[in-house]
């Protein structure tokens, strides 16, 4: 369904206010991956606000929508979206990498309610998808895996060998978004190690390739949307993003992959995002 | 010719002309019919470790990947995560080293059940040389949090263990050989059990602790020592490494007070020293001898050849045992509070 006029502002209220629960985590948790966390934010909202059918209240529900988020250091990314859900309180995020906490920088499934996968180690979460969305398959279940991969990690042959795995098998219940804010630790990723041409090499791996702006809320819907009625050969959607996105100082910048604000800082992040800059 | 010994819940066909994945394959075809849930992979080896077997039978529960290991073991946690009961099956070298690191974080981490039949374990696969031998897997896997590792003795053994890993919630991890090795047992009762380890020979000068192809010759080892020394030796089969039977080893130090390890792996690592933990845990003095592969890449040569070479078989092991016990070490008589 096609993301109304409705939707579109209360998404992007959403968006907001997951922003700023981000950098109060960061804040607690004395650093956190916030670049990445920052540049996938429309795309969690979107996902836990429109698409996913999902149960808070009862987080192993067999029939829910599943959730990969291969680029696991983003899980200051992932927590407070859980948290707006309901499956925790968000005040629990203040005890983000403490001694002993249920939240560390990559979260654990096992500990964290609605966190399907523990990932974190790159390369690992469009596997794990794929077997998910077999077992989905044989099963006949009508549930969905999304995954959602960091272009970064697109340097890691496991990535290829799981692209290559859903061609050959037609799996068309997983859905792929790729996080492409183009920076990775080291600096540009088409400096550290070039993906391009990207969108080719997914289609030469047989996936249908819809490239949008991950920002947007309408192109992500329309993506998601033509995704679920493939049946033919799995999607990625590429999702053009900014690192660091809704943060002057943070934006497109390579040392706030991983970063740590004082609230002085924070209150000016927070402001930001407030102002709906772009 | 195969003659079939009939077994409590399948068929066991017989293990001197079936290799222990021909049984595994058979096993698993016959769980498959009473087990919905299982699913059989591979990373083109689905011959070479017949599971293709069961991908004959069941092609829709059956994933070949093709050759990509880490794919095969993150598929693997996927199907698990999705509430089926994955088999994998390739070579122990490429479950532990190419693999490890899915095989440690996606299954072992999130205490996935994830069965993991790993073939041509140690140096069963001789003549390939070092890139197909394994001798560092039971280390690998024994250091991998809620792994469960079992290394049975022949293909019956492997028969119980498949068995009895599927009512054991959890990753396991069961290191065959590539087959062709001779049997040990003749039939399946005999009260397998995972952590329990089998006492296979009863004796009180000293005890062979083996598991895997060496119990066997173990076995025969204590048969040769009771005729030409009148040797009283214990044989323990460790089928299952990982939980290890503390208190049978225990029970061997205080009974036997000297304690031979035989394993085809590097005697860094495994079962030797697992069971040395246990030893110098215990404070208690013990003469102690781990036999294995001497931390070295293997030579190349067919299996009995390499056996030979690395002093693990009966012939070997008769030597080991008359050296060891002419050693001297220092007894602490009270046992009492000890065990």
């Amino acid at each position: 369904m096609p993301v109304t006029e409705t939707e579109l502002s209360e998404l992007k209220e959403k968006a907001k206010e997951i922003r700023k629960d981000i950098i109060d985590t960061t804040v607690a948790a004395g650093g956190a991956h916030i670049g990445g966390a920052l540049s996938m934010v429309e795309i969690m909202t979107i996902l836990y606000h429109k698409y996913l059918n999902i149960r808070p209240d009862h987080p192993q529900w067999e029939d829910r929508d599943r959730v990969v988020v291969s680029k696991g250091h983003a899980g200051v990314g992932i927590a407070p979206v859980l948290a707006g859900k309901g499956y925790f309180p968000k005040d629990a995020l203040s005890t983000f990498n403490q001694f002993q906490s249920r939240f560390g920088m990559h979260l654990d499934s096992l500990k964290v309610d609605g966190v399907d996968v523990s990932t974190g180690s790159l390369g690992h979460g469009l596997p794990i998808a794929l077997g998910m969305a077999l077992g989905a398959r044989l099963q006949k279940k009508e549930w969905k895996t999304y995954c959602i991969l960091g272009d970064g990690e697109c340097n890691e042959g496991s990535i290829w060998e799981a692209a290559m795995a859903a061609t050959h098998f037609k799996v068309t219940n997983m859905i792929t978004f790729v996080d492409r804010n183009r920076l990775m630790i080291d600096g540009a990723t088409e400096e550290v190690m070039g993906v391009e041409p990207f969108c080719d090499k997914w289609r030469a791996f047989g996936f249908i390739v819809k490239e949008i702006n991950g920002h947007d809320f309408a192109e992500l819907g329309q993506a998601i949307d033509f995704a679920l009625n493939q049946d033919g050969s799995p999607v990625v959607i590429i999702c053009n993003t900014i690192k660091g996105k809704g943060v002057s100082f943070m934006e497109n910048e390579v040392k706030w992959h991983y970063g740590s604000m004082n609230s002085t800082l924070a209150d000016q992040a927070k402001a930001d995002v407030e102002a709906g800059l772009n | 010719m195969a003659k079939e010994i009939t077994g409590t819940t399948w068929t066991v066909y017989d293990s001197d002309t079936l290799t222990q994945a021909e049984i595994y394959g058979q096993v698993l075809c016959d769980l498959g019919d009473v087990h919905p849930e299982i699913v059989g992979l591979s990373a083109d080896l689905a011959n070479s470790t017949k599971i293709g077997n069961f991908g004959k039978k069941y092609p829709d529960r059956f994933f070949n990947v093709g050759i990509a290991e880490q794919n095969l073991f993150g598929i693997a946690a996927g199907l698990a995560k999705s509430g089926m009961l994955p088999f994998v099956s390739t070579m122990a070298a490429f479950v532990t080293m190419r693999a490890a690191e899915q095989v440690r974080t996606d299954i072992c981490y999130q205490n996935l059940n994830v069965k993991i039949i790993a073939t041509h374990g140690g140096t069963s696969f001789g003549p390939a040389g070092s890139t197909h031998h394994c001798t560092e897997d039971i280390a690998i896997t024994r250091a991998f949090p809620n792994m469960t590792v079992i290394v049975p003795a022949d293909g019956v053994e492997t028969a119980n263990a498949v068995k009895a890993c599927i009512e054991h919630e959890g990753p396991v991890y069961i290191r065959i050989g590539r087959g062709f090795e001779p049997a040990y047992y003749k039939d399946e009762e005999y009260g397998f059990q995972i952590g329990k380890a089998v006492e296979i020979n009863p004796g009180t000068d000293l005890t062979i602790i083996a598991a895997g192809i060496t119990v066997l010759q173990a076995a025969e080892t204590a048969r040769i020592l009771k005729e030409t020394d009148g040797l009283s030796i214990r044989v323990l089969n460790m089928h299952t490494i990982k939980p290890l039977d503390e208190d049978t080893v225990l029970k061997a130090v205080e009974e036997t007070r000297r304690i031979i390890t035989f394993e085809d792996h590097n005697v860094f690592g495994g079962l030797g020293s697992a069971v040395a933990d246990v030893i110098a845990a215990s404070g208690k003095g013990c003469a102690f001898e781990k036999v294995g592969i001497p931390d070295c890449f293997a030579v190349v040569g067919y299996p009995e050849d390499l056996y030979s070479h690395y002093g693990l078989d009966a012939n070997a092991i008769v030597e080991k045992v008359r050296e060891v016990m002419g050693r001297d070490f220092e007894e602490d008589e009270d046992w009492e509070d000890e065990v």
